[in-house]
């Protein structure tokens, strides 16, 4: 099956980035290293803003977030997602919704 | 000096602005802030209307609303692999106004219904988050925004902020969601000329057809699909349960991707251009997970609460009707000159009681554990459907009595006998 790229998808998208102020942080990167078995924010993230990297690190980049709460509900056993919504006005700006 | 609204009203959804608009008509200061650039910008939905619950609000809202298709056909599909199961209502009774459900898009439909706010003279304001909800003592008094100076002050305050509802989970109102209570659907919103959509689905002018699917395409998960018309794009999304997303180990956008290659669905597909693709959380907890609905000072409504009805897949109703009942209650007790407190916000709840929305949500209460527990409803059984219209389908020179013992046996082989008892038990249970 031909690899699916959600970058593709979020291309058509609409955003207003908050350039430096990401609204979603991981709080210790070494409890996804360390403690997290699952990982499930990268499989999860619907816009695969979550990536597992080969040495165990989970790395979050939020430009393409959709602002759907996800990674907020799926990190219950260690809590280490500081979520907030963007800024008035920064973030996903729906054409249609 | 301080400012201060009879409400402040958190959100410009289906329910904030169902409140907003409901307590501005009866002449109260209203506040609404909303954090996107425009009311809408930040909602999503499949997106059907159900008239009803905006004509109680806005009765002659089909003059000027922006609509898309009314829907005069649904379909129901049980999908295996390669395969469909499905049943078809259509009736010309829904092709005579007024019109019962409609397609809409929802970044216009709420910049439309948040405009009708502000002629009824509420104050919106945009481009504005609201941070946390202050306190008097146990009384809310006000919210905090993003904004210098942030500080608003009302009498009341109406969490409308959606699934998420970060505000009532940092003020204790409500538990954090859990993944077994919230689906994930995603949705592609896809070009297509109107009178290719009309000769597709066997439409005219503004008619329009919606097509519920369940089976393979959730990929064992509890969850279904959708397809909609509205007038020069078709939306097509899955949501299943995060809980099982996280199972199955699924990216959402791959299930959609793959749902999208099935051969029932991809001939309707063809040829449209994708314009967005959008996430959103659904709470489907239910009647067992809905939170406590007002408080000193405040009333949650529509998604915050977690109003939805996840079996008839209704939720802007119940969120418009939600928002229509705070107003009203906050309209009566300040008529009767009570105060906004918790012992008088109850009227809230009975009203709620009272309406079809809690009375649904009532009804269906064993249905999330039951899907929960039960993925069969989901897996093999679109399968089973599937082989057995294939058997009574097809002509091969069997005999039907035979045909017919083997539709008996792959159903007994696959959940036996008592699993097929069990599952009609427990079905007949959870919609009783």
């Amino acid at each position: 099956m031909t690899r699916i790229n959600v970058e593709e998808k979020l291309f058509q998208n609409r955003y207003k980035v908050d350039a430096g102020r990401p609204h979603i942080q991981i709080k210790d990167g070494d409890v996804c290293r360390s403690q997290c078995k699952t990982q499930q924010c990268t499989v999860c993230c619907p816009a695969g803003c979550y990536t597992a990297e080969g040495n165990g690190a989970v790395t979050l980049i939020t430009d393409g977030c959709l602002e759907c709460g996800t990674c907020r509900v799926i990190c219950t056993e260690h809590r280490n997602v500081e979520w907030e919504y963007p800024r008035g006005g920064f973030g996903i700006l729906f054409k249609f919704g | 000096m301080r400012e201060k609204f009879d409400a402040i009203v958190v959100g410009a959804g289906p329910a904030g602005n169902a409140a907003a608009y409901t307590m501005a008509s009866a002449g109260m200061s209203v506040l609404q802030i909303e954090r996107g650039e425009t009311p809408g910008s930040k909602n999503v939905q499949g997106a059907i209307l159900y008239a009803d619950a905006l004509e109680r609000i806005i009765p002659d809202f089909r003059d000027e609303a922006p609509l898309e298709r009314y829907l005069i056909e649904q379909r129901f599909w049980m999908l295996s692999d390669d395969a469909y199961v499905g049943s078809t209502y259509r009736s010309e009774a829904f092709n005579r106004p007024p019109y019962n459900r409609y397609t809409i898009v929802r970044a216009q439909f709420d910049k439309w219904f948040s405009k009708k706010v502000q002629e009824a003279g509420g104050l919106v304001i945009c481009e504005t988050t609201v941070r946390e909800l202050m306190f008097d003592g146990d009384r809310v008094a006000g919210v905090r925004t993003d904004r210098e100076g942030g500080a608003i002050y009302a009498d009341l305050v109406v969490l409308a902020d959606g699934v998420n509802s970060t505000l009532a989970v940092k003020a204790g109102f409500h538990p954090e969601l859990k993944p077994k209570d919230v689906a994930l659907a995603v949705k592609e919103t896809l070009f297509l000329a109107p009178e290719v959509i009309e000769q597709r689905f066997n439409l005219k002018g503004e008619e329009g057809v919606a097509i519920e699917m369940g089976g393979n395409i959730t990929q064992g998960m509890v969850g279904t699909g959708f397809l909609y018309t509205n007038r020069e794009t078709l939306t097509i999304g899955v949501g299943c349960l995060l809980s099982d997303f996280a199972q199955q180990k699924i990216p959402p956008y791959v299930l959609l991707e793959q749902m999208k290659t099935h051969p029932a669905i991809r001939p309707l597909l063809e040829g449209t251009e994708l314009k967005e693709y959008v996430a959103h959380l659904i709470p489907e907890g239910g009647y067992n997970a809905i939170p406590k609905l007002y408080g000193n000072g405040w009333m949650i409504v529509g998604d915050s609460a977690g109003l939805v009805n996840s079996v008839h897949r209704e939720g802007s109703n119940l969120a418009m009707t939600s928002g229509r009942l705070a107003g009203e209650t906050v309209i009566e007790l300040r008529a009767a000159g009570k105060a906004l407190n918790t012992a008088n916000l109850a009227l809230y709840k009975r009203k709620m009681d009272e309406s079809f929305v809690m009375k649904d949500l009532k009804k269906y209460r064993r249905l999330p554990d039951v899907l929960h527990k039960n993925p069969q409803f989901f897996t093999a059984y679109p399968e089973l459907l599937n082989g057995a219209m294939h058997q009574i389908v097809s002509v091969d020179g069997t005999d039907k009595k035979s045909k017919e013992r083997e539709v008996r046996r792959s159903f007994g082989q696959r959940r036996g006998l008592f699993g097929l008892m069990g599952d009609a038990f427990k079905l007949w249970r959870a919609f009783e």
